[in-house]
């Protein structure tokens, strides 16, 4: 049930934002009860609505795009949507990567005796400014930093393979080559997965070898959240990506409309950006 | 509320009935009136805690809370008002008027229109029943500086999710506003003819897009700090508890803006139709505002003065926030050159504005006191600094909404006010709002510090006139709210015009409009 309106178009009421309000509403009382030591009941069944919500709100944007109800002007919301969706998330990781630079160029250099603060010389007059550092007080004991040629290098061409994949299957949709679009999309989603799982030995390197945690001070504080919140949005393009597959496999999008392909594909080739910034400043400089 | 049944329109479809035409509604007007109701209830949650505090102040010594119990007021009644109160006045403005101004039938994505709103009453129960918990809610200040913050109660994950819920809620927002801006306008509406209202608009929805994820990733930070052993604030693991203030202030300066910039524009609106006369420097306007913007985000550290920066540190920032005053000055210019030898009168809306006018002034002349480093150490965390952003945010921010609530109105519910009973709520307002902090200026300047409960006997006088202008301010609301009430009920019906000096789309619609605003696009010529 839509309505037209002139040449608009206006959706009717939609009970799908009450419901996830709903389910985040409880998946925090969840998740701050859990942290606060009284199990994690609420964060699941919160989890659960948020996923239900996931799937009627987005199922009734596919249907309705599929049935042709959407405009060019629809059309240029959701891009100006998704647009400014991804700035945002750009400026998340900004916060992140502002204490990453900050710990580097002021912290760790004023503990370490580089200024007139008297930290260093009150508390710390042993410690010496070092990067890779857990800090003067030795947080988590010592460790190895992760080397940037090893794994990490090969993820770099892992995902940077994966934005040339995911180009190739735009192309093919394009011109209306349904097999390269599905094979192109299968391959980025596939170099997604591959990617995660060797983030993941990575982690288990870095945690049992070479004892690297989130508790190695400000390395691995910025070293995890940072790599840590790039994984999770890797996570969630290479969902965006699946998604799109399987409408490809189910004969959705034409060759002039498919905005929802090339939104999930500029969320690919965001965290692929994130990851130069992360190989360049969390594994290399 | 009116239903707006169009029967000369083709489409017969008005709003649904019952709790769902609320619960589910994807209407701009439906979901401005929802944000404007949700904006007055935490107006009042939030003025009651102010009452509390300036009660417990009204003599030295302690009275009637404890301490504790007072830095619980004085933090939650800052994040009530910010996140819950102002705010989601102005977006709750700009759902009802942005449509109506551009010449659209609703916004650009209206379900996350109404996301957006229904997050909120979720977050700020999240964040109010923190009072109940056991170590009561957060009471270090809004801020959330670390270590104190750290030590919070059981209370602490509730208040940085609930932090986070209104983070999503002002970007789904800010993406709608945008969206709509940029892609339904009306034909001929290029981007230099849209009214003022909505370019400021624009600008804050680009602040709390830039802003409101770095105020998520910090809060995330200090979580983990608590919970999962990150360092990023302890100085022994090599963090730095300063680096908090440095990413908070990074939202902090533009989150200031993003509480006026909707401001001037409302004033912008107003000022022109009661003076009769276009407004003067329409484009300066525009470019200011932008100018502001840009600003905002290299003036972050003024803020923390005192934490112990590089002097280079700390004369850019002095330089880079004196030249705020700049655009400044351009805006309060072109409102005064507008009522210059204007035929004026001087209805409530207006009288509002112009209140707004010379006491945001006064605000913004204390802030360039507090800009120059040298004066701000001596100023830093007294009652000067409550004095000033108390102007800029409550006879500035609040005025301005207040004005746009008795300018817009008739509009929206097709009758107009009580004019006499609007003065009368107008003139106790800027009585009382003065009362209540033109004294803080002297206390401040005395050296009384802020977020204390008791004081030394030399400021009492000062803080007696405050407290009295506290109450008379606050209660003068309820006059507000009747009339408000007053005029949803019925009252002398309202032309489409409204106002005889009123120019924009808005008001070549219907009062109360259609329900679905334009359903054909104006042309502007």
């Amino acid at each position: 049930m839509t309505q037209a309106h002139g040449g608009y178009y206006v959706p009717h009421g939609s009970r799908w934002p009450i419901i996830g309000s709903v389910g985040l509403f409880l998946f925090m009382i969840g998740f701050a009860n859990l942290l606060n030591g009284h199990g994690s009941f609420w964060m699941v069944i919160g989890g659960a609505t948020i996923i239900v919500m996931l799937f009627g709100w987005f199922g009734t944007v596919i249907h309705e795009s599929e049935t042709g109800l959407y405009n060019d002007q629809v059309d240029h919301s959701f891009r100006w949507g998704m647009g400014w969706f991804i700035f945002s998330e750009v400026m998340f990781f900004a916060a992140f990567f502002g204490a990453l630079f900050y710990a580097r160029e002021y912290a760790v250099p004023w503990l370490g005796g580089e200024s007139h603060f008297l930290t260093h010389d009150l508390l710390w007059p042993n410690y010496d400014m070092a990067w890779p550092t857990n800090g003067p007080g030795d947080v988590g004991g010592s460790f190895e930093p992760m080397e940037a040629w090893g794994l990490p290098a090969i993820n770099t061409l892992i995902l940077l393979s994966s934005g040339v994949t995911v180009t190739w299957a735009h192309w093919g949709l394009k011109e209306n080559k349904r097999d390269q679009l599905i094979w192109g999309l299968a391959a980025t989603v596939g170099l997604g997965v591959l990617f995660l799982i060797l983030q993941g030995v990575e982690y288990s390197h870095a945690m049992h070898e070479y004892n690297l945690t989130l508790h190695s001070g400000i390395y691995g504080s910025t070293f995890f959240m940072l790599t840590g919140f790039h994984g999770l949005h890797v996570t969630l393009g290479a969902i965006m990506l699946a998604v799109m597959l399987l409408r490809s496999i189910r004969g959705h999008f034409s060759a002039h409309r498919h905005f929802a392909f090339e939104a999930a594909a500029w969320y690919w080739h965001f965290v692929d950006i994130v990851w130069l910034g992360l190989f360049i400043f969390v594994y290399w400089l | 509320m009116s239903t707006a049944t169009h029967v000369h329109e083709e489409h017969h479809e008005g709003p649904a009935s019952g709790l769902t035409r609320w619960l589910f509604t994807t209407n701009h007007k439906d979901i401005g009136t929802l944000y404007l109701l949700f904006s007055l209830l935490m107006f009042f949650i939030g003025g009651t805690m102010a009452l509390v505090i300036r009660a417990e102040l009204f003599e030295p010594g302690l009275q009637i809370v404890e301490p504790y119990f007072f830095n619980q007021m004085t933090t939650m009644h800052a994040l009530i008002m910010i996140f819950g109160a102002v705010m989601p006045a102005f977006v709750g403005l700009a759902n009802w008027l942005l449509p109506m101004m551009i010449g659209a039938p609703d916004m650009a994505l209206p379900r996350m229109n109404n996301w957006s709103f229904w997050i909120l009453p979720f977050a700020f129960t999240l964040l109010l029943s923190t009072l109940f918990m056991q170590g009561g809610g957060p009471a270090g200040g809004w801020t959330m500086y670390p270590p104190l913050v750290l030590q919070m109660g059981a209370a602490f994950p509730f208040v940085i999710f609930s932090v986070h819920l209104m983070g999503m809620s002002s970007i789904m927002g800010a993406i709608n506003v945008i969206a709509t801006i940029l892609n339904m306008r009306a034909p001929g509406m290029n981007l230099l003819k849209m009214p003022l209202f909505v370019w400021t608009w624009l600008i804050t929805a680009f602040l709390l897009i830039a802003v409101m994820p770095v105020l998520a990733g910090a809060v995330t930070m200090l979580l983990t700090d608590k919970f999962f052993g990150t360092s990023f604030f302890n100085a022994a693991g090599g963090g730095d508890p300063v680096m908090f203030q440095h990413i908070f202030w990074f939202f902090g300066h533009p989150e200031v803006y993003i509480m006026i910039l909707p401001a001037f524009g409302v004033v912008s609106q107003i000022i022109p139709t009661f003076a009769r006369k276009p407004l003067f420097g329409y484009s300066s306007m525009v470019y200011a505002t932008a100018s502001i913007a840009f600003l905002s985000f290299i003036v972050w550290a003024h803020h923390m003065f005192t934490v112990g920066m590089p002097l280079g540190g700390e004369l850019f920032f002095m330089y880079a926030t004196m030249l705020i005053a700049v655009p400044t000055g351009v805006k309060v210019f072109n409102w005064v050159s507008t009522m210059w030898k204007g035929s004026m009168t001087f209805e409530t809306p207006m009288l509002f504005a112009i209140a707004f006018v010379i006491l945001f002034t006064i605000g913004g002349f204390s802030g360039l006191m507090l800009a120059m480093t040298p004066a701000d150490f001596q100023y830093q965390d007294t009652y000067f600094v409550v004095a000033h952003f108390h102007y800029v945010l409550v006879p500035g921010a609040v005025f301005s909404i207040m004005a746009a609530v008795y300018y817009w109105l008739p509009k929206w519910t097709g009758h107009m006010y009580d004019e006499k009973l609007g003065k009368i709520h107008f003139w106790l307002s800027v009585i009382g709002v003065n009362l209540l902090f033109f004294p803080m200026h002297f206390l401040g300047l005395a050296g009384m510090p802020r977020r204390i409960p008791d004081y030394a006997l030399q400021f009492t006088g000062f803080n007696e006139i405050a407290t009295y202008g506290a109450f008379l301010f606050g209660f003068s609301q309820l006059l507000f709210v009747y009339i408000v009430f007053k005029t949803i009920r019925g009252g002398q019906k309202a032309t489409s015009q409204v106002w005889e000096g009123a120019e924009g789309l808005e008001w070549t619609l219907s009062s109360p409009p259609p329900y679905h605003s334009f359903e054909t696009a104006p042309v502007v010529k």
